[in-house]
């Protein structure tokens, strides 16, 4: 207040004030050209690195883009319509869907279990964050082929079936149980992130509404219900996101742990197929395209997941 | 409440539209994860020779230096570093860089650093990649002068000619492959077998002997390894079929003629019966079959002479022993080749130094030292039928049967194994009749090749 008082002050008396006035105007331009360098040199390297990408592959979906030729002709809608009629690239399109629709409330739940159990406890806590953790830090590469070996037809985990008197399961050489094969290792690896989030998310909630609903004499399903999971939701939110495209992007579990997305393509992605398309059969333009299906599924997926999770909680 | 819970709700709007946009490139770029997936080589890796310029000083020709391009294999690595030195004592103007790539990101390296104007003078492929890189252009047919059809039909053994397309020759080999039976000789004394199987119908003999299982069932011996998309597809295509009297491809290619007579089916059905019927082997078990006959826990493999290598290191205590492959109405053994070719935009001085580097390459001598340090057989008959490699304990049986070696003009290897292995499949897991699940693997390798030939008529 004194302040703009001085200011017009000297505005309206002094030549110096208007040249003081003057500086403080170029301290601030030079701020605002500062904060928005500072902001404008990630961005620029976000669109060179990201948008200008995304927009390039629409255009290379609509060609013939062999990898290794020059001429990369027009062909209009034909990458889609070949990509549609070819089963393999369904099959990925259907897997996709099915790595989402259980590898989500899979991870989801579980997560949050081990999170809700390890609140529980107040001994050894630390230990059994760490443990759980430790999956989320080892290499994918590693922890597939330990799954595989597990798994083999004559390996460890069918030998404790048949000592139970169980008959011995295919367990990845089986078109039927393959695909939740991986996705139960990809949602056992994952764990630990999930687990850290909803401990996290856990902790944010006051106690005092517990106390407050414990007084009213609500059980602890309805604790659970009614205070825990609304809200818990931002954060539900968040790890239904990022898990989504964690699934949606399944990847390397495959490549690591299926032979070639089998056996039948039953663990062949949309992403494992885009790599084979890519860089198996140097079809970039039938790729692209195959990318642009998934970037609009992604997109979907994204919205309908902020429509459906992302309501406000009154108390 | 209200607003603390509506800054994490707007935060987590923003992380997932921000993480949508990331999602979507990151499909788009699905070879990063690939890299980091299965490569721990990861990087490209680089050597240049030291370029021998003392020597060259007094000629006044101009010096030329040219790229040679081959994927990572340590042995093929550093005997090539060790040939350049001795191109380019013999040719002091020319000097020869050579950079490797892991072997899975091969095509990927190529398909990325040649339209950056990166590309080799003279690369290493493998054969069954050509159709592929012909078609859409990335090469030039051997010069003529140099490398005659006719010579090069008369020296080298006829699986070369895999490398022909539209009449010229793209590319030409220092070495081949072949399949061979490779049997445990401690497994079989156990078995009481004196010799490896001749004919199909002692293979399933002795494979049924040797196969040893526990009280539950669970393999202990393999008789046969038993992986189609390992070894055995090629061993369909250009062992089985062709040994039943059965035909490959029609002669311009265009055409799967494994239906055209029984014998497609019946060698079909002989794959097959050793995982369904006689239950000898089957997929996944000890992971693979290399490393089920490595480990001793498969007394028969069909595999390469390019598992010899491997074996010496991994397993140097194995007693095994490699024979021909077992043979039924005619003889017929599944051979591949990594072989050598001129991009389309080398020209002029490079041109002519490529071809010089590739006729060494091609050379006696160099073949010679390729079998002694890779293990690869020679690709010219008078070199590979040498006392010295017909004598050999291991090299004798994979150069004794080159004489019958095919090798499978494939349009699209990984799908053409693809559909392979998917036609098992289908009876081994989902009980499909085998004739249904041959049948279907006819027409889809057919729909490939119409695909492909649509393609390269259109150009």
């Amino acid at each position: 207040m004194v302040g703009s008082m001085i200011t017009n002050a000297i505005r309206r008396s002094t030549r110096a004030g208007r040249k003081l006035l003057a500086m403080r105007a170029t301290y601030r331009m030079q701020r605002y050209l500062f904060i928005y360098l500072t902001i404008g040199i990630p961005l620029l390297y976000f669109f060179v690195t990201r948008l200008v990408p995304i927009v390039y592959s629409f255009s290379i979906s609509v060609r013939e883009w062999d990898i290794l030729s020059r001429s990369k002709p027009y062909v209009g809608l034909a990458n889609y319509a070949s990509l549609f009629a070819d089963e393999a690239f369904r099959k990925s399109l259907a897997n996709t869907f099915l790595f989402v629709a259980v590898g989500i409330p899979g991870q989801l739940a579980v997560g949050l279990a081990v999170a809700l159990l390890l609140q529980g406890t107040t001994k050894l806590r630390g230990f059994f964050r760490t443990v759980y953790f430790i999956p989320y830090v080892t290499s994918i590469v590693a922890v597939s082929w330990v799954f595989r070996w597990l798994l083999m037809p004559n390996g460890w985990v069918n030998e404790q079936l048949l000592n139970l008197g169980l008959p011995a399961q295919l367990f990845l050489q089986s078109p039927h149980q393959a695909p939740y094969v991986v996705i139960l290792a990809m949602i056992w690896q994952s764990l630990g992130f999930q687990m850290l989030i909803f401990i996290t998310g856990l902790e944010g909630i006051p106690k005092m509404y517990y106390e407050a609903a414990h007084i009213d004499g609500a059980t602890a399903w309805r604790r659970f219900r009614h205070i825990t999971i609304p809200l818990l939701n931002p954060v539900i939110l968040f790890s239904a996101v990022i898990a989504g495209i964690s699934y949606l992007q399944a990847f390397a579990h495959i490549v690591s742990m299926t032979q070639d997305g089998g056996p039948l393509n039953s663990t062949r992605t949309l992403v494992y197929h885009i790599y084979k398309l890519a860089f198996k059969s140097f079809d970039m333009g039938s790729a692209a395209a195959a990318t642009v299906i998934l970037f609009a599924i992604i997109l979907a997926f994204t919205l309908l997941q902020l429509r459906i999770l992302n309501r406000k909680v009154d108390y | 409440m209200k607003s603390s819970l509506a800054v994490p709700a707007k935060l987590s709007t923003i992380l997932a539209v921000t993480a949508a946009l990331l999602a979507a490139c990151g499909g788009n770029g699905g070879n990063n994860a690939e890299g980091a997936a299965s490569s721990p080589l990861g990087s490209s890796g680089s050597s240049a020779s030291p370029a021998s310029s003392a020597a060259s000083k007094d000629e006044g020709q101009e010096k030329v230096t040219i790229e040679y391009w081959q994927y990572e294999y340590p042995a093929k690595v550093s005997l090539i570093d060790e040939l350049i030195k001795q191109f380019e004592a013999q040719n002091p103007n020319i000097t020869v860089k050579q950079t490797n790539f892991p072997y899975d990101q091969y095509n990927e390296k190529v398909a990325t650093l040649v339209p950056a104007g990166k590309g080799p003078d003279v690369i290493n492929l493998y054969y069954g990649w050509l159709p592929k890189y012909v078609s859409s252009g990335f090469l030039q047919p051997l010069p003529e002068s140099a490398f005659p059809a006719s010579e090069i039909e008369r020296d080298y053994y006829p699986l070369v000619s895999a490398a022909k397309i539209d009449g010229s020759y793209w590319a030409i080999p220092t070495a081949v492959r072949t399949l061979a039976l490779f049997y445990n000789k401690d497994l079989f004394a156990k078995a009481q077998i004196g010799q490896p199987p001749a004919t199909w119908e002692e293979l399933v003999d002795d494979a049924l002997k040797l196969t040893q299982k526990d009280a539950k069932g669970q393999f202990v011996v393999e008789g046969l390894a038993w992986e189609p998309g390992a070894q055995l597809h090629h061993w369909y295509r250009d062992g089985l079929l062709p040994q039943a009297g059965g035909q490959d491809l029609s002669e311009d290619r265009r055409r799967v003629l494994w239906a055209d007579s029984p014998a497609g089916l019946e060698a079909f059905q002989y794959l097959i019966d050793f995982a369904v019927k006689h239950k000898v082997g089957t997929t996944g078990v000890f992971t693979d079959d290399a490393t089920a006959f490595k480990t001793g826990h498969a007394a028969i493999n069909i595999d390469g002479s390019f598992r010899l290598g491997s074996l010496k290191t991994d397993a140097p205590d194995l007693n095994y022993g490699i024979a021909p492959l077992p043979s039924y109405k005619n003889k017929s053994v599944p051979s591949s080749f990594w072989a050598n070719a001129i991009p389309a935009n080398v020209s002029g001085a490079k041109l002519e130094a490529a071809t010089k580097f590739l006729q060494f390459l091609t050379s006696q001598e160099v073949q010679e030292q390729w079998v002694e340090k890779v293990g690869e057989l020679p690709a010219q008959k008078a070199v590979a039928t040498q006392d010295k490699y017909l004598n050999d304990e291991k090299l004798g049986a994979f150069i004794s049967q080159l004489d019958n070696s095919k090798a499978h003009f494939f349009i699209d290897e990984t799908a053409e194994r693809t559909l392979f292995v998917d036609a098992t499949n289908e009876v081994l897991r989902n009980h499909v009749p085998v004739d249904k699940a041959f049948a279907d693997l006819v027409s889809k390798t057919q729909k490939l090749y119409d695909d492909y030939w649509a393609k390269a008529d259109g150009k």
